[in-house]
């Protein structure tokens, strides 16, 4: 049911996605590293490989006000952005997520400004951690691609509607062209399926309102049912993740164990990171050494209890952050406190590869063998703790 | 695992020439990577890109600190950027030029005149992937066909195929 | 009062949907003026009711026939548009 592999950069294998998705309306606004999807979708579309309605913006703040307008009137709606780009937008975001709208949104993740810098990390994904957006995150072009096919139908299920954010390491994975196996057309859009929402904004006979203001009585309410709806994504990934394995043979969950049993030492981290850990991994259990690795492929919702379950008898956990909270914890190492709670788990956290700074198997060695400091690679003593 | 990197100037085609490369190693039935490194995207400024090579799947998602073969389209780069920066102790240059300058002795360098064996095709690229190659004893027919399967669609397929054999006859 | 309702049992992200709003009694707001028309006058350019902010001009097919008190909150912007001063404001009555 699969075509043969071909070289895509992660960019190129989301614009496919896309392609087969064939979505309705497509917002849009470039920027690097986001911009070969669009580009790429664009492409697509002149080609008449593609149908959907392209709309160029000013902005992502208008990108995102016009996916949801887009997607609750009925349409499919995919967008695409990075790192300021998703900074402008994080208010609308936070607005999709309210209105229960599916859009679904391919991010390049690269490091917020400033200084300026166009390189990877993950402080544009953490700026919208609690917008009730679901963020998956992509270890490799193949995954990206194949996430990017699952997530309208996370999005879309009636117990979650919620955005859902696929994410790919910025120049890492969507400029870096790998081995990507591509479903067959047709096998893509039976998978994707019609899109369904509950209330079209242009259902002339049953009018709704939609947005509507909510006082101290009852925004609280309706924003527990964002969280309800993150809980249930959960079981409902775990549902399409299972029927995608049964077209492509490849299966993700939301928390990915590699070589954890009978591990002492686990790193936890999320994205491209996930694929050279593997690596050193490998290499350290040759030489005897218990190490594994815990991946996170959903960073929200959380898998907080997955989490914990796969490292509660572990002697030592060190969560990799690619993004840092000044004056505070690293977010991933916050949550992984937060779901390790209680327990006796020694956790450690470590920063590193912020603005694109390369992270080498060494390094990660290092960690392992405990010889990194907890800002790996940083020049210079960091500042006392 | 092999582990290639290119030095050229933006625009020289060195970021198509990675992925060729790769292309054509993966129709061999290898795992591949193929990734530049972004620095001022400008025409003309020195830019480096990578490809990997390997019998399982590559996995890992860093820069190669320590490449196997350093391919120079660009001869002037010699004098602006370390070329030869943690080259693999048995590593192996192969530069665009006629004979080796007194600047890399020492060192295992291959030459080939890309630049006038490509001539008015301005194929440099093309035919430093043939000879890269012959350098790694790899089939030239996989290359030429992946240059066909990523150029075709604009330049005329034997043009394409000349400049990849040129290259390779250089070095075999 | 009407008894506030659980998350749960709450239309997804707030939607309105027809018939969940109580009939609005903005008219109870008014302080003391209140239009009134003199039909004869007007000329049924429909201004009023594209200008009326509560949908207070009543309409027969797209024809003018006059105020729904239960809604007017008595802004006056009616009077204040219309061309031909068919519109008053005066005393409320309390009608």
């Amino acid at each position: 049911m699969a075509t043969e592999a071909r070289i895509l950069t992660g960019g190129q294998a989301v614009a496919e996605a896309m392609r087969q998705i064939d979505p309705d309306v497509v917002p849009m606004y470039p920027i690097t590293p986001q911009t070969p999807i669009i580009q790429g979708f664009a492409t697509f579309v002149a080609q008449g490989r593609a149908h959907g309605e392209l709309v160029d913006v000013e902005s992502e703040h208008s990108a995102m006000s016009a996916a949801i307008g887009a997607a609750l009137a009925g349409a499919r709606t995919i967008t695409a952005t990075s790192s300021q780009g998703l900074a402008l937008m994080a208010e609308v975001v936070y607005i999709a997520a309210s209105m229960r709208a599916p859009v679904v949104m391919a991010v390049g993740n690269r490091a917020l400004s400033g200084p300026i810098n166009i390189h990877c990390d993950h402080s544009d994904s953490m700026l919208v951690r609690d917008s009730g957006a679901i963020q998956l995150f992509a270890e490799n072009a193949q995954e990206a691609y194949d996430l990017m096919l699952i997530a309208p139908r996370l999005a879309e299920h009636p117990d979650v509607l919620l955005p859902v954010l696929i994410c790919q390491d910025g120049f890492t994975i969507t400029h870096s062209a790998e081995p990507v196996v591509l479903l067959e057309d047709d096998v893509a859009r039976e998978f994707v399926g019609e899109y369904r929402i509950p209330n079209s904004l242009l259902d002339v006979r049953y009018p709704t309102t939609q947005g509507p203001f909510a006082m101290p009585d009852y925004y609280f309410e309706l924003r527990h049912q964002q969280l309800a709806a993150m809980q249930a994504a959960l079981p409902v990934f775990e549902q399409m993740a299972s029927e995608f394995y049964a077209l492509s043979g490849r299966r993700y969950h939301s928390v990915e164990p590699y070589a954890l049993d009978g591990a002492d030492h686990a790193i936890v981290c999320l994205g491209s990171t996930g694929g050279t850990v593997k690596d050193v991994v490998d290499e350290l259990r040759a030489e005897g050494e218990a190490v594994g690795l815990l991946e996170l492929r959903s960073f929200r919702p959380l898998p907080r209890h997955d989490v914990r379950t796969a490292l509660d008898s572990i002697r030592t956990v060190s969560v990799l952050d690619r993004a840092d909270s000044p004056g505070g914890a690293p977010p991933l190492f916050a949550e992984l406190a937060a779901a390790l709670h209680g327990t006796e788990v020694d956790l450690r956290s470590f920063v590193y590869g912020l603005g694109g700074r390369d992270l080498h198997p060494e390094q990660i060695r290092a960690v392992f063998t405990e010889d990194s400091g907890a800002y790996i690679g940083l020049r210079g003593a960091p500042c006392p703790a | 695992m092999k582990e290639i990197r290119w030095h050229a100037r933006a625009g020289q085609g060195a970021k198509t020439a990675s992925q060729l490369y790769a292309t054509a190693r993966l129709h061999e039935g290898q795992s591949v990577q193929a990734f530049p490194e972004y620095g001022p995207e400008r025409r003309g400024a020195p830019l480096r890109a990578y490809t990997r090579i390997d019998d399982k799947p590559i996995r890992r998602h860093d820069a190669i600190m320590h490449p196997d073969v350093v391919v120079v389209l660009e001869p002037s780069l010699l004098h602006e950027v370390d070329v030869t920066e943690g080259l693999a102790p048995d590593g192996i240059v192969l530069l665009n030029a006629d004979t080796a300058p007194a600047s890399l002795a020492g060192l295992d360098v291959r030459c080939v005149p890309a630049a006038r064996i490509a001539g008015d095709s301005k194929f440099v690229n093309l035919v430093l992937v043939g000879a890269l190659a012959a350098v790694l004893h790899d089939p030239v027919d996989a290359v030429a066909d992946a240059a066909i399967e990523l150029l075709g669609g604009k330049v005329a397929h034997d043009e394409i195929r000349t400049a990849v054999e040129k290259g390779y006859a250089c070095l075999s | 009062m009407p008894e506030l309702t659980a998350w749960r049992e709450l239309p997804l992200g707030g939607v309105v949907r027809p018939g969940d709003t109580a009939p609005p009694h903005t008219g109870g707001w008014r302080t003391g003026l209140k239009p009134v028309v003199r039909l004869e006058s007007c000329v049924n350019c429909l201004l009023c009711w594209l200008y009326c902010p509560d949908s207070a001009v009543q309409l027969d097919g797209t024809t003018f026939v006059g105020f729904d008190y239960d809604v007017c909150k008595g802004c006056e912007l009616c009077a204040v548009v219309c061309p031909v001063d068919a519109i008053a404001m005066v005393e409320d009555d309390g009608d």
